[in-house]
């Protein structure tokens, strides 16, 4: 890899491995970074991180369809060629359910009276933030809104910047959870995937759809069993699944509950005080300095 | 009755409680529906005899050259950016098309016919006599859950007195697509930072969608007050707590059921589904 920035994203498949933590742990050891929280549907680093927002952008996206009452004669054809069972009835009157409407335009198209509006769609926003690890990039989807990927790919942009124009060589993109369209988003074009796992059923099917992604999108893996002592043989199965889909194991980290009492300090575990979070320490880093010894 | 169970955080035992709720919850019979369909899970958890299997396809445009003049009427119209049009030919983005049908409507050449497009399938598991689970699987670099999800749901029998679905994490289409037409939200969370953030998000997308929902506090025993705080003065009902307990833990890592491995869990799980159903029934008197 050459000298530009790199983007190494963290994801799991399944949601509560441990991304988050991993994400700002990795972040801290790292020192010049930049952080993008890319899990917009659900976004908790910052609750770590405790960032101060310096910049907050609305995040305007798609469009959505609104029947005019007043022009709207009740023919029905924007039922009739709405294939999201959008346009419902009520009182009578055909109305738009926002909820199931992907603003395609084709009723606004074909409304013979031209009454339905096509107005943008508010999803969100996003925020350049200043941390004590430093730049970080979030976002915040509205409630219910779409578009989760689109606002992946400007929080991933906005982070890019950030990096160009301060001269930092490393960002560190926290996924989110799936296989899906935001997903797609956090890691199409980046450098390196890590897949944080642990030994449960659920994560051995999850993380397996999370390294074939990263296969799909041609783009090395790296794999790291978290809370591995709670299943050691579901842990000694994971890694010889990674390695047969061609991913370089980072280590195991043991389940500590240490990490639950450094979260609810709004800390990491190399910032708190104590042998358990000295042993969470010593764990992560070797994982985190393997990382960057196949990095750089 | 149809209850979804959803959390907003990923990891706080959704799958969990979904699939020991579908043992212990009456009336019988019961339809699980796994709607987490990026990674479905409750199969792992539960036996049985694979009854069918769908493949699942959305339609999307195919340009038939021969007759397309390049006037770029399609491309303008597609608000998703799926067809590009360079010189006289048409180049289409699978992954971008949303199905709306559009650019075949607003082709002057009639140009433009719809092909299926494989996005995943969708399984029935005969997991007992009383119990069918329903899952899709969304196939690797497929980006758009929803159709897949409409799909799980459109298998789903209107017969069944009770169906429970497991919904996927977060905030956004697919939960919104999971939940839509349910009678009731059950809403799985845990005792942390995390967890109460993303708590807050859940209940800001449900009430939106104005559906009834409860709150099941799972891994319990954290003394994090925030939490109770936060349900006490939003006055979400509580519709129990699960303690954190290793053994559940284990039994989860092993794929078994604590319902029936676990002591004191199987209560748990009924209790829980009582304060559900009269939170159900007094909203109806309402």
């Amino acid at each position: 890899m050459g000298s530009e920035t790199k983007e190494i994203v963290i994801i799991s498949g399944k949601g509560g491995t441990g991304k988050t933590t991993f994400t700002a742990a990795f972040a801290v050891l790292a020192g010049k970074v930049v952080v993008a929280d890319c899990d917009v549907d659900a976004a908790d680093l910052h609750l770590l991180l405790n960032p101060k927002v310096l910049e907050r952008h609305e995040f305007w996206s798609g469009h959505e369809a609104v029947i005019k009452e007043d022009l709207c004669s009740g023919c029905g054809v924007c039922q009739e060629f709405c294939r999201f069972k959008a346009i419902i009835q009520k009182n009578g009157k055909f109305v738009v359910d926002p909820f199931s409407c992907e603003g395609c335009g084709v009723c606004v198209r074909f409304c013979p009276e031209n009454a339905i509006e096509f107005p943008e769609r508010l999803c969100g926003e996003w925020m350049i933030s200043q941390s004590r690890i430093g730049p970080m990039v979030h976002a915040k989807l509205l409630p219910t809104a779409e578009n989760s990927g689109k606002l992946v790919a400007v929080v991933r942009k906005a982070s890019q910047d950030l990096a160009k124009a301060h001269g930092i060589p490393l960002i560190l993109v926290d996924g989110p959870p799936g296989i899906g369209c935001p997903v797609i988003s956090s890691l199409t074009g980046a450098h390196a995937v890590v897949v944080i796992a642990e030994p449960t059923v659920s994560s051995e099917h999850d993380s397996e759809r999370a390294l074939n992604l990263a296969r799909h999108f041609n783009i090395p893996a790296f794999f790291c069993v978290n809370k591995w002592d709670i299943n050691p043989d579901g842990a000694e199965r994971l890694e010889q699944m990674a390695r047969n889909h061609g991913a370089t194991i980072l280590g195991r980290v043991s389940y500590n509950s240490a990490v639950v009492t450094a979260l609810i300090n709004g800390l990491t575990v190399f910032e708190m005080e104590g042998e358990s979070f000295r042993l969470a320490s010593r764990e992560i880093k070797k994982v985190w300095n393997s990382l960057c010894e196949f990095i750089n | 009755m149809i209850i979804a169970v959803a959390s907003g955080k990923g990891g706080t035992g959704k799958t969990t409680v979904a699939v020991n709720l579908a043992f212990v919850a009456t009336p019988r019979p019961v339809q699980l529906l796994d709607c987490d369909v990026e990674e479905p899970n409750a199969h792992l958890f539960l036996g049985g005899q694979p009854a069918k299997k769908k493949e699942v396809s959305v339609m999307i445009p195919s340009v038939d050259e021969g007759k397309c003049s390049g006037c770029e009427e399609c491309s303008n119209f597609c608000q998703f950016k799926a067809l590009v049009v360079i010189g006289k030919t048409v180049l289409v983005f699978p992954e971008l098309c949303h199905s709306c049908g559009g650019c075949r409507l607003v082709c002057p050449e009639q140009a433009i016919t719809e092909v299926p497009r494989p996005i995943g399938v969708v399984e029935t598991l005969q997991v007992r006599d009383d119990l069918t689970l329903i899952y899709g699987t969304l196939s690797i670099g497929v980006a758009m859950a929803p159709p897949l999800i409409r799909e799980v749901k459109a298998l789903a029998s209107r017969e069944v007195p009770l169906t429970i679905i497991d919904c996927p994490p977060g905030t956004s289409c697919p939960v919104v697509e999971s939940v839509k037409g349910v009678d009731v939200i059950l809403l799985v969370t845990e005792p942390t930072p995390f967890g109460l953030h993303d708590l807050t998000l859940a209940v800001d997308t449900i009430r939106t969608l104005g559906i009834p929902f409860g709150v099941v506090i799972n891994k319990a025993g954290l003394n994090y007050s925030p939490l109770y705080d936060y349900l006490e003065k939003e006055k979400i009902p509580v519709l129990g707590e699960i303690p954190e307990d290793a053994a559940v833990a284990k039994a989860y890592a092993k794929g078994e059921l604590p319902v029936y491995s676990v002591p004191g869990y199987r209560a748990k799980i009924e209790e829980i589904f009582r304060n559900l159903k009269a939170m159900v029934n007094g909203l109806e008197k309402m």
